[in-house]
């Protein structure tokens, strides 16, 4: 059928600021179904808050708002931009629910816009819980005897029907948000209670426990014809109870026959007909792991992180084929880009086996609860392609970056083998290591292990062949035989790792390998298992074949290093860098290679580069593919801190590392030679040392004088970062750094509270160009990434500005920086200081670049390959302010992370970002926290507590509050100032005190707002305590009092404001090179 | 111990060698379904083959007897790159391994089964021989695989008697018994037994030697006529009798060889395709509806699309990869035949609603 008549200007909406449950994925498929919308002869015009996205660029789309995602804004887009139809399904939860609303209402009919892909109707009977159950009933698929409640009575009544445990799941929420296990009345109330308040429509379902068995997906596609197929399936190495984003996810299905297979598959192929699912949908099972009976959990009838993940895993594009399907296309009609020959109306066939690993928060939030259940709490994954699951599994543990190279953590030495074997009721992220470490020790049966976990037997016999592997080697005395490491290297263990326990070094175990003639090998991601001869450059390596990637030597070849997973500190942002990089450097006639493990991103899609490596990010999996390609170069400095980290060992593989040489990137971190460099420019820092003890550590703080702030060298997100007030923090931060042995120095520095700045430019090594000056709204000693960032800077001098351009070029031809770096700097008392230099990309380049209309990536990797600044048509030096006010206001997800310590201070915590843009700073505010979801509803009442320092300070804050209306709540101290300073505050029992305490408070659900500045360490105090309810019952919380401030300002502004709209495709100030 | 797939081309690959011992010297061919590796071996269609597997992970569920697609394994010889040590499903009752052995199936595991997949695609089908005898010597071996060919295939698996089935039998619903209908067994798969009796038909299953006129006399209600193995154009005599059948009036469906016996009995014609259609994924589309249905596939030959006569049959469905035949019917005869295969068992159950149509033919479901 051919595409449906009348549609040419189609409104995409994304899913907004990057949160727990809703990732990068959706940045990949909306980008993917715009260019497919583009393909069509499509207008696209794309909303979405994110600005650290590629779907927000105006390559990717028509008209591109980077806005709040609230129905208002988009009525009003609609409004202006007169669309004729819709995507809703490319947004995500977010997208879909907004899409909902629009077309409940009626908007979308009174303004002509159809909803394309899937109808309103289709997604209430999917997403509503009572529809879908009903639906279900009547087409004869079982569902887990479950009830929709909307208050705790009924839940209650419900669950001593059919008997605990049972599962709690929030109509219309995302990434299971509020979800949960209870085991007992009590657990019931507490879960069943945030439940109902996260909920978008007050109801949570209630369903027998169907915990333990086995977790089954299946992600299928059908158009309007009624043509159905199913893209892949998949089985979750943990079993129901966890929730799918963090559970161990292989694609195929492993332990299933034919009969269950298809059982299952008919059933979601059933399903997705009786809704009318017009694109792609998600439909996950639980599988009795001893019958033929199985339950439907649920069905997300649009694109997810399940079929990001189908995509990666088959090369099936499924965001492309569903836009297409949107558009009217059949199946049949839609060639398959992979083959070229066949069409999008077949079932992928694998010929490996897929390993998806969460990659959970844990390093960073080091206190927080690391058990794992149906609420999601993985910031991104990692995924493996490989010949056998053992390798799989290899390659997926390394590509994480935690530390974490094989299944031996060291985690389990010295622990007896009772402890060890009581730790199995567990249930978290290291699970698989404690299974291996059972199986090491022969404390378990199989039976044994799986009656406690539910693992199927399969996978831990899997990780008992690497468990016997790991002995051989251990045991070989270090003659490793070919044999032996044909079948290690079958399995994928590193070189490193093999050298460890062979006693021999890796570059020993290398060279013996090469002896024996095993090196790695490149198979295609082709679809159709081989059946096909097809030219999809998509490939992984293993070692049990022949290669098969073909030379290719027509043009001069590059080599982009991607960022792996999604993790705090290290965003999409960076996926964001290097695809645009990769697009620079194909326009300039280059052929690019990139390296990449993440399958949520645009990055790893099989069209972006002219080869894509889907591999771990090490050294020798990156060796492997720099023998066979022998790129010209490569280019580290979009990839963020792990792309930065290959760069010593890609000079070792003799690849030249393309712009700023590794060894002033190393100035850049090493404290002597970039004091060195300071001197030379008359660069004023604070004061510092570095040390690598803890005795040193107190020495230096000493001798500096508390506040310090104390950090490892070359990590991300500035891990591991704090501020030392005394010497028992210095010795508390010291053993949390020092748990993972570390290469470089600790570095410790007098903590300046003042402004901070920050400035992202291009370098060409003689001329510089700074887009644009940003500053952050809280002082300095809060991560920037977790700061909220005004550009252009609003409350700096001309003066400081000059110094600030001046200081930048310096350290810039200092460093001989070719490409990009990000400074930060603190204002204090009228004098400018470094904090730190990374020549490097930033997270605020995407930012930076969309609001200046300044394409700073696709610059810096010209002037990379040569360029000049000047030549590229633009002039050098800071560059004139666009017109906007552009804010990035930092997003959380602590409600997903019990436990989590919510206090910003200089270790990141954010997993995402929203714009405010606008003509005023007070609209651009407005806009960022509204996009951020800081939406203050109607009680007006609030909790103010804040350490002593504090206290005067927070007098303004109330005080405006008053103002505003709002009735204010503090603790005890706090009241007194206020109410010593005439703002009336009601005092409030302290949590171990007399009730009402605060507690009650916020558990009334009465509250609006905490703003709690906390002390050092009262983590078992009540602020701990606080900020924790606060947010796990869904109220806001603010740790800063220049937050609260800039939030003030926001509401104080909220009522005058009818909110403009700011298409930022149209702020360009291209060059004069060819596009 | 060590064992080596010998190609005619004189490729070899050097695996482990699982199963039987004993050489073989057979066509190789290979299978893209991700689970069914017992319903492949046990498919009759695979007589004369030795058949690679392109998922690399095989026997992970072990094998459950029931669901063997005949009464013994067919394939020459089976080809993986994995096969699982420990099977785990609640069903299992065997090793894959333990399986080859019983039925003296050769295997060889732990070779690059994409390579070896990606020389079938380029140079197409080809004879192989699977050895454990390490002195092998290619001059020898190399003419006698060039001159193989599969022979007598459908003979060797059809069965010799007459047998008959009623619903409940098999593992199939017990229900009334509506029709009767006679099954000519080419090599036949148990579930398209098994689908015609749930579906309330009593079952006469008749050898391959079959005679047309013993057929009609028993006035069965349609005529049922299988999947089967080798090169139809060999089975002469069998084309014959099923001319005779199509003239009776009586209700037919075909499926596979069948499909392509009552093809060459209307005078078109059959040739071998490069490497054939083997897997669970294979797109196909009723002409009438223009709807697509993934079927499961096994086939080595195909009918000519251009020597159909179209007075006497047209498409029904077609390919949607290659746009090669995948069903006919017939004019004026109540003749229906499909290439791919409804009663799936490996692959996808979409097309089973195809027994609903012979169903139909019978006079049923009105």
């Amino acid at each position: 059928m051919p595409k449906l008549e009348g549609i040419k200007r189609v409104l995409v909406i994304g899913s907004g600021p990057i949160v727990i449950g809703q990732a990068a994925e959706f940045d990949y498929a909306g980008t993917q179904a715009c260019r497919s919308l583009k393909e069509e002869g499509m207008e696209v015009i794309l909303v979405n808050s994110n600005p650290a996205t590629i779907m927000t660029d105006k390559d990717i789309a028509d008209k591109v708002y980077i806005e709040p995602l609230t129905v208002e804004v988009l009525q009003h887009i609609i409004e202006v931009e007169k669309p004729d139809s819709l995507l809703p399904n490319m947004g995500g939860q977010a997208g879909l629910n907004l899409g909902m609303e629009l077309a409940e209402s009626g908007f979308l009919d009174s303004h002509n816009v159809k909803l394309l892909g899937t109808t309103a109707e289709t997604i209430r009977n999917a997403e509503g819980r009572q529809e879908f159950k009903d639906l279900m009933e009547r087409i004869g698929e079982p569902c887990a005897p479950s009830e929709l409640v909307e208050n705790i009575e009924d839940g209650v009544a419900f669950a001593d029907k059919i008997g605990y445990p049972v599962v709690l799941r929030p109509a219309y929420t995302l990434g299971g948000s509020g979800g949960g296990i209870a085991h007992n009345q009590e657990e019931l109330e507490e879960i069943l209670s945030n439940g109902l308040r996260l909920s978008r429509v007050g109801q949570v379902l209630v369903e027998r426990c169907i915990a333990g068995w086995k977790e089954i997906e299946y992600e299928v596609m059908r158009d309007s014809n009624g043509n159905c197929i199913t893209v892949c399936n998949m089985e979750n190495l943990d079993p129901v109870g966890v929730h799918t984003g963090d559970s161990i996810v292989v694609a195929p299905s492993q332990t299933l026959s034919d009969k269950e297979y298809q059982m299952l598959r008919t059933s979601a192929l059933k399903i997705i007909s009786e809704l009318g699912v017009t694109g792609g949908c998600n439909v996950q099972f639980a599988l009795h792991p001893t019958s033929f009976e199985y339950c439907v959990i649920e069905v997300n009838p649009r694109v997810s992180r399940s079929s990001a993940l189908a995509s990666k895993a088959t090369g099936y594009p499924i965001a492309k084929v569903a836009a297409k399907i949107a558009l009217g296309y059949t199946l049949d009609e839609i060639p398959n880009a992979v083959t070229g020959k066949t069409y999008a109306s077949f079932e992928p066939a694998l010929d490996y086996c897929v390993v998806k690993i969460p990659r959970l928060p844990f390093d960073k939030f080091i206190n927080a609860k690391r058990t794992l259940t149906t609420q999601m709490k993985a910031t991104g994954e990692v995924m493996s392609i490989c010949t056998n699951f053992e390798g799989g599994l290899m390659k997926a543990i390394r590509s994480l970056a935690q530390h974490v190279d094989c299944l031996e953590t060291g985690d389990y030495d010295g622990m007896s083998d009772e402890d060890v074997l009581e730790k199995l009721d567990i249930v978290d992220d290291r699970r698989i290591y404690l299974i291996a470490e059972i199986l090491r020790r022969g404390l378990a049966s199989y039976d044994k292990i799986h009656e406690i976990t539910k693992i199927d037997k399969w996978f831990i016999d899997k990780l008992a062949i690497l468990v016997e592997m790991e002995k051989k080697l251990k045991a070989c005395g270090g003659n490793i035989d070919k044999e032996l490491m044909k079948e290690a290297k079958r399995m994928e263990f590193p070189d490193n790792v093999i050298a460890r326990w062979t006693g021999k070094t890796e570059e020993e175990v290398k060279q013996l390998r090469y002896e024996y003639g095993i090196t790695a090998a490149f198979k295609m991601v082709d679809t159709c298992a081989a059946e096909f001869a097809s030219e999809t450059p998509y490939y992984y390596g293993c070692f049990d074949g022949s290669n098969e990637v073909e030379e290719t030597r027509d043009h001069k070849k590059i080599m982009v290093l991607g960022s792996g997973p999604i993790r705090i500190g290290q965003g999409i942002e960076f996926d964001y860098c290097s695809v645009h990089s990769v697009w620079a450097l194909k326009q300039e006639g280059y052929e690019t290679i990139i390296v990449n493990n993440n399958p949520e991103t645009v990055s790893t899609d099989f069209d972006i580069a002219d080869k894509l490596y889907f591999e771990p990010l090490t050294p020798e999996d990156v060796e492997n593919i720099v023998r066979l390609e022998k790129p010209d170069g490569a280019v580290v400095q979009f990839g963020g801190q792990t792309a930065i980290n290959l760069t010593e060992s890609l000079i070792k593989m003799g690849v030249k590392i393309l712009g700023t040489s590794a060894e002033n990137v190393d100035a850049a971190e090493d404290r002597e030679l970039f004091d060195e460099i300071l001197e030379q420019c008359c660069i004023p820092r604070a004061k510092g040392d570095t040390v690598f003890t803890t005795e040193e550590a107190l020495k230096v703080a000493n001798e500096l004088g508390y506040p310090v702030l104390i950090r490892p060298s070359y990590v991300l997100g500035g891990q591991g970062m704090q501020i030392a007030v005394r010497d028992q923090d210095i010795v508390e931060f010291m053993a949390v750094i020092n748990r993972y042995h570390q290469e470089h120095p600790i570095l410790i520095d007098k903590y300046l509270m003042g402004k901070e700045i920050e400035v992202d430019a291009v370098c060409d090594g003689e001329d510089i160009l700074i887009p644009g000056i940003m500053e952050h709204i809280e002082r300095a000693g809060i991560h920037s990434g977790d700061s909220i960032s005004v550009y252009p800077a609003q409350t700096i001098s001309e003066k400081i500005k000059r110094v600030l351009v001046d200081y930048t070029g310096k350290l810039a031809r200092s460093l001989h920086v070719i490409g990009l770096i990000n400074i930060q700097f603190i204002v204090y008392q009228d004098e400018v200081y470094v904090i730190e230099v990374n020549p490097r990309s930033s997270r605020t380049v995407p930012y930076i670049s969309k609001v200046t209309g300044i394409p700073i990536v696709d610059l810096a990797s010209r002037v990379i390959l040569g360029a000049k600044i000047r030549d590229l048509g633009f002039e050098p030096g800071l560059a004139p302010d666009a017109g906007y006010l552009a804010i990035k206001m930092p997003v959380f997800s602590f409600e997903k992370l019990r436990g989590a310590e919510i206090s910003l201070g200089p270790e990141m915590k954010s997993t995402g970002e929203c714009l405010g843009i606008a003509k005023t700073f007070d609209e651009a505010l407005y806009k960022a926290f509204l996009g951020a979801g800081v939406n203050l509803p109607k009680h007006k009442k609030m909790i103010i507590s804040v350490k002593d320092s504090d206290k005067l300070e927070a007098v303004g804050v109330a005080k405006r509050f008053k103002k505003l209306g709002y009735e204010i709540f503090a603790t005890r101290n706090t009241a007194r100032v206020l109410n010593e300073n005439g703002v009336l505050a009601i005092p409030v029992n302290r949590i171990n005190e007399e009730a009402p305490t605060l507690m009650d408070l916020l558990l009334e659900h009465q509250i609006d707002l905490v703003i709690d500045t906390p002390t050092h360490g009262d983590k078992m105090k009540d602020g701990f305590l606080i900020r924790r309810t606060a947010i796990e019952t869904g109220v806001n919380v603010l740790t800063s009092l220049d937050t609260a401030n800039a939030l003030l300002t926001s509401l104080e502004n909220s009522d005058k404001t009818h909110l403009s709209i700011v298409d930022v495709a149209t702020i360009s100030k291209s060059g004069s090179y060819a596009k | 111990m060590k064992a080596f797939l010998i190609l005619e081309d004189g490729t070899v690959f050097e695996g482990k060698s699982v199963g039987s011992q004993k050489e073989v010297i057979s066509e190789i061919v290979f299978n893209t379904s991700m689970t069914g590796y017992l319903e492949v071996l046990t498919d009759p269609s695979y007589a004369g083959q030795a058949v690679t597997m392109t998922y690399p992970l095989i026997g992970n569920y072990g094998v459950t007897y029931a669901d063997m697609e005949s009464r013994k394994g067919w394939s020459d010889g089976f080809i993986t790159r994995e096969i699982s040590r420990m099977p785990s499903n609640f069903r299992c009752e065997d090793t894959l391994q333990k399986f080859l052995e019983d039925q003296d199936i050769p295997g060889i595991y732990g070779i690059d089964t994409r390579a070896l997949t990606k020389i079938l695609r380029e140079k197409g089908t080809m004879n192989g021989m699977i050895t454990t005898n390490e002195n092998y010597n290619l001059d020898e071996i190399l003419p006698k695989l060039k001159e193989y060919t599969v022979t007598g295939v459908v003979k060797k698996v059809s069965r010799s008697e007459k047998e008959s089935f009623k619903p409940g039998d098999l593992g199939s619903e017990k229900t009334e018994t509506k029709f009767k209908v006679a099954v000519i067994d080419v090599g036949t798969k148990n579930n398209i037994i098994r689908c015609l009796l749930n579906r309330g038909c009593e079952v006469d299953v008749y050898p391959c030697d079959f005679n047309a006129d013993d057929v009609i006399a028993a006035k069965p209600d349609g005529i049922m006529i299988t999947n089967g193995p080798g090169d139809p154009a060999e089975c002469v005599e069998i084309i014959e009798q099923i001319k005779k059948l199509s003239e009776s009036s009586i209700p037919i469906f075909a499926i596979c060889l069948g499909h392509q016996l009552m093809a060459l009995a209307h005078g078109f014609k059959t040739y071998k395709m490069k490497y054939g259609h083997r897997g669970a994924n294979h797109p196909v589309m009723d002409l009438h509806t223009r709807r697509v249905y993934i079927s499961s596939q096994n086939h080595g030959y195909v009918v000519d699309g251009e020597s159909l006569d179209e007075t006497k049959a047209k498409p029904w469905f077609v390919n949607v990869n290659d746009k090669t035949i995948e069903g006919l019917e017939y004019i004026g005869k109540p003749v229906k035949t499909v290439q791919f295969h409804p009663e799936a068992n490996a692959g996808p159950k979409d097309s089973e609603v195809l027994f609903e149509e012979f169903i139909k033919m019978m006079g049923g479901n009105q």
